[in-house]
């Protein structure tokens, strides 16, 4: 990126344009609207100059120059076609066709090919060449990356992306001239993280992948922008999908537009792990238990059965009868439903979620300095960073990336702590490897106490080391402070207080789950309303929903599955979450428990439930979601599975049954009349997606009680910190909340937060069920993983 | 260690010479080869370390420079240059008397090991053409009688 603002002005095809001093050609003429193909270059890349296709002839040089490599100059005079020009990329294309296949009906870049476009374009149909093509068979390098040699056009776009992004080094080329080849690192197969980046950045069809290869054509498949639904950070997908015979199936994920926050990045969870939404064990219908073993019903039986059920155990109990778990899975509107739910009509506090990371203390200690929250695009261009605790190469891959290209783009520092050698050790100006137990030492160190550095100190940093760190660190300005579970209750209030002192510090706090966020900031907490409120503040929450709230502490995901192992919790209602496997609950261990699960698969905790609804996951929905930086995005409907259900509609219904007015949980329908609007397909739930076609036709929009818009409405009306533009949203966007309105209130108990130690290959259930996690895995490691358990 | 302690400390006192590691490369590669003959898989990874590159990084440097082999030739190599002007003065034939002298082809080494044989491009010899050049001594004005007269000497030193 060029910050010079000093312009320059120059004439390309007799128009004249300026650009910043410093900015190459190439890009200079892309700003002004001339488009000059190429091959090898690449944004953000380093330059290669090897396609030649970027050929420009500029005004007293000798020979055609390639824009790519050319630095704008005051007065430069370019001309960007002429005949001269055209004549030189087509002869280009004729010596690139002189080996390249000529198998574009069957190759998968078909009808997305840059070189077929460029052939389209200039025309270099014919070949003067007599030789027979050169043949090699296709190669598998890994299980998602498959090579053919021949379609290689040797733009080393795969080879850059690979060492420069992801700092992994796996593609090399080896020989040269003619016999020149894309290589990878172990001779006749891939060692490496899997993301998939060499494959899409490929220009032409020779780098494949395992996931998509063979089985359609682009313009056969409807695209879809949502949010990934793995790891925290929150990374836009685009999702190409087809017709099945149960729906809609995803066949292929990649960020080719490159809009979202992500920008082209991907890892191979968001790239290719979309494959459980397709998994044969999926579960297709209701199950109820009759006679001591879950049995197929209709969606009345089980609906019908949970009503009759809550309703009974709500007279006989109250609310203190109930157990809710919820989801990091899930939208912000259902886990905003599911505590509404819980709150206002099962009348229990009793709610909690597997908790990844201290967000309540995080929020307590940013009170009243939002501005002081950390967004991922924070890290793109801060000039420090200061890393505490976690691995993002494995955990945030997303976060790795934009450190990396911080500080290959920009010079950023990176300063690093922890317990273990990371791989962005690479890239870090100083780095102390501390005891595992040393977190809160260190921040203690941060802090002038010199006393902790003799315990802090080992064989990996000594304490001059230390100190040294310590110095560098107090001169950074804009630092921004990130740090994983490690850092929570105490440390992290003493960490954000520190950090206060320099200017224009930002902090951002790691969370495992797609939306472990959204699933804190919606008040999943047995002591927090949405927003991090405190019970007693419940004002608001109360009012909108027309309902005395439980006013004292409910209990914490533990003690419900205590309770419900003693025979103390009677009902049990979870949902997209496996508590029972985490806390290794065997069938047959909960006493008189009626436990309701909505989930994909017949978790451990499915097996042991008396209903099991089938949901939907996040890529068969809409919605929205936020990262773990506190970046929401919209999340829209992709794939479709026939059987399934949103659990936001499953929360509704239930509910309905139940007696409930659905108006009292979503504001749907007000000043209008509603129709109950679509259920699944790409327009679940998104009543107003057809608003401009409506508006035209003189027909009021109307939302049904399944829209999550309109839960959306009373989120921006209720949760402090979630006041941002919808407009800007809508567009695809990602815009900040900043959940550090209220300030105290946040008791919790730091020893409840489990990190879901996820690797690149692994994403809890999610995973369990990808094939290609799981294909990836067996052959890293030869056998299958993990032997953790996949509790969310 | 791969290579000798001498080298590998000749090494370490020459890399801060080089602007960055790797511009040590090639240079390190030549001594390495010259002392064990070609560049074995011990020896790329050796380097790769001391460079702070990738094996791969490595191999790719190896592969695209004719002169630098993985596989070990002869005791003795015989370089022949067949570009033109020892063309025009009888290279074509100095290469095929070898061939048949030898009875090995290009890149080929005898059984006994003792020589192996490459056809090449310009050794700057030309003034001398034909030219022919072994390990790194050169012969020069040659003729196939004297070529003979060349591989004889070798032979007799083994």
């Amino acid at each position: 990126m060029v910050e010079n603002t000093q312009l320059v002005s120059l004439t390309v095809d007799g128009k004249k344009i300026s650009a910043p001093a410093g900015t190459l050609l190439i890009d200079a003429c892309k700003a002004s609207g001339i488009e000059i193909p190429s091959f090898c270059y690449y944004p953000g890349l380093s330059l290669q100059a090897a396609c030649r296709m970027c050929v420009v002839r500029i005004d007293k040089m000798p020979k055609l120059q390639t824009a790519c490599t050319v630095p704008v100059a005051e007065g430069m005079v370019v001309t960007s076609e002429s005949d001269e020009v055209r004549q030189a990329r087509k002869a280009t294309i004729e010596i690139l066709l002189g080996n390249h296949p000529l198998d574009c009906p069957v190759c998968d870049a078909g009808g997305e090919c840059e070189l077929q476009d460029m052939t389209f374009t200039y025309g270099a149909a014919e070949s003067r060449f007599m030789e027979a093509k050169a043949h090699k068979e296709e190669q598998q390098w890994s299980p998602v990356v498959f090579f053919d040699r021949p379609r290689c056009i040797l733009c080393y776009r795969c080879v850059r992306v690979c060492g420069e992004v992801m700092d992994v080094w796996a593609l090399g080329v080896q020989n040269r001239g003619v016999n020149s080849v894309i290589a990878p690192n172990m001779g006749d197969h891939l060692e490496c993280e899997e993301c998939g980046q060499c494959i899409d950045i490929c220009p032409v069809g020779a780098l494949t992948s395992g996931a998509y290869r063979y089985k359609t054509r682009p313009w056969e498949m409807n695209h879809v922008g949502t949010v990934c639904t793995h790891c925290g950070d929150g990374c836009k997908t685009t999702l190409g999908v087809r017709r099945a015979d149960n729906g809609m199936e995803i066949v292929r994920g990649d960020n080719r537009d490159k809009s979202g926050i992500n920008g082209d990045f991907l890892c191979i969870k968001g790239r290719y792990a979309f494959d459980f939404q397709q998994h044969p064990d999926r579960l297709k219908q209701p199950l109820v238990r009759k006679d001591g073993k879950l049995k197929p019903a209709t969606w009345d039986e089980a609906f019908d059965t949970i009503a009759k059920r809550f309703n009974a155990i709500r007279e006989q109990h109250g609310g203190a009868g109930f157990g809710v778990i919820g989801s990091t899975r899930t939208t912000n509107e259902e886990n905003y439903l599911l505590q509404k739910f819980a709150r206002s009509v099962l009348g229990t506090n009793n709610i909690d979620h597997h908790r990844t990371a201290d967000y309540p203390a995080f929020a307590a200690a940013l009170a009243g300095k939002p501005e002081m929250a950390a967004s991922l695009r924070d890290f793109e261009k801060t000039p420090a960073i200061l890393l505490i605790g976690n691995d993002p190469t494995h955990q945030h891959p997303m976060l790795a990336t934009a450190i990396r290209n911080n500080v290959r783009l920009h010079g950023a520092k990176l300063f690093i702590v922890n317990h273990e050698g990371l791989k962005l050790r690479r890239q870090s100006k100083a780095y102390a490897h501390i005891p595992k137990d040393g977190y809160g030492k260190f921040i203690a160190f941060l802090g002038g106490d010199d006393a902790v550095a003799s315990a802090l100190a080992n064989g990996h940093t000594n304490r001059e080391q230390l100190m040294a760190m310590r110095e560098m660190l107090r001169g950074e300005h804009q630092l921004v402070i990130v740090f994983g579970a490690e850092v929570r209750g105490k440390d992290l209030e003493t960490l954000v207080k520190l950090g206060m002192s320099h200017t224009g510090v930002k902090f951002a706090c790691l969370g495992d789950y797609a939306n472990s966020r959204g699933a804190a900031d919606m008040g999943l907490y047995p002591d927090l309303l949405p927003g991090f409120t405190p019970l007693a503040d419940a004002g608001d929450f109360a009012a909108e929903y027309g309902a005395s709230l439980p006013k004292s502490a409910g209990m914490d995901l533990e003690k419900m599955v205590d309770a419900a192992k003693a025979g103390k919790l009677p009902a049990m209602f979870v949902v997209g979450a496996n508590p029972m496997a985490r806390y290794n609950v065997q069938l047959g261990e909960l006493k008189n428990c009626f436990l309701v699960v909505q989930d994909m698969f017949l978790t451990e905790t499915a097996a042991m439930a008396d209903v099991v609804l089938p949901a939907a996951n996040a890529y068969e929905k809409s919605g929205t979601m936020t990262n773990t930086y506190g970046d929401l995005q919209i999340v829209r409907p992709a794939g479709d599975f026939a059987g399934a259900k949103p659990d936001l509609e499953l929360i509704v219904r239930i509910a309905d049954r139940m007696g409930v007015a659905p108006q009292s949980l979503v504001p749907f329908g007000r000043g209008t009349r509603a129709d109950m609007g679509q259920s699944r397909g790409a327009q679940s739930g998104e009543a107003d997606r057809h608003a401009i076609w409506m508006v035209a036709q003189g027909i009021e929009p109307k939302v049904s009680p399944f829209d999550p818009q309109a839960l959306l409405d009373e989120i921006q009306r209720l949760v402090p910190g979630y006041g941002f533009s919808r407009l800007n949203l809508f567009a695809g966007n990602d815009v900040p909340t900043h959940t550090a309105g209220k300030g105290k209130g946040a008791h919790q108990d730091p020893e409840l937060i489990w990190p879901a130690n996820d690797t690149l290959f692994t994403s809890g259930t999610l995973g369990r069920y990808s094939n290609t996690l799981n294909s990836v895995v067996e052959a890293h490691e030869g056998k299958r993983y993990p032997t953790q358990v996949e509790t969310d | 260690m791969v290579i000798s302690e001498k080298l590998d400390r000749f090494f370490t006192e020459k890399m801060p010479e080089y602007p960055t590691k790797r511009s040590f490369l090639v240079p390190m590669l030549l001594y390495t080869q010259d002392e064990l003959g070609c560049l074995t898989d011990e020896a790329i990874a050796y380097l790769a370390k001391k460079t702070e590159l990738t094996e791969l990084e490595v191999r790719n440097v190896i592969s695209y420079y004719s002169m630098l082999r993985t596989k070990p030739m002869g005791k003795f190599h015989v370089q022949v240059c067949t570009n033109i002007s020892c063309q025009l003065r009888g290279g074509d034939e100095i290469y095929e008397h070898c061939k048949h002298k030898l009875g090995i082809g290009h890149k080929q080494t005898t059984a006994d090991g003792v020589f192996s044989l490459e056809e090449v491009e310009c050794i700057g010899a030309c003034s001398w053409a034909p030219a022919v050049q072994v390990n790194y001594d050169f012969h020069e004005n040659l003729t196939p009688g004297k070529m003979d007269k060349v591989l004889e000497d070798y032979r007799n030193r083994k």
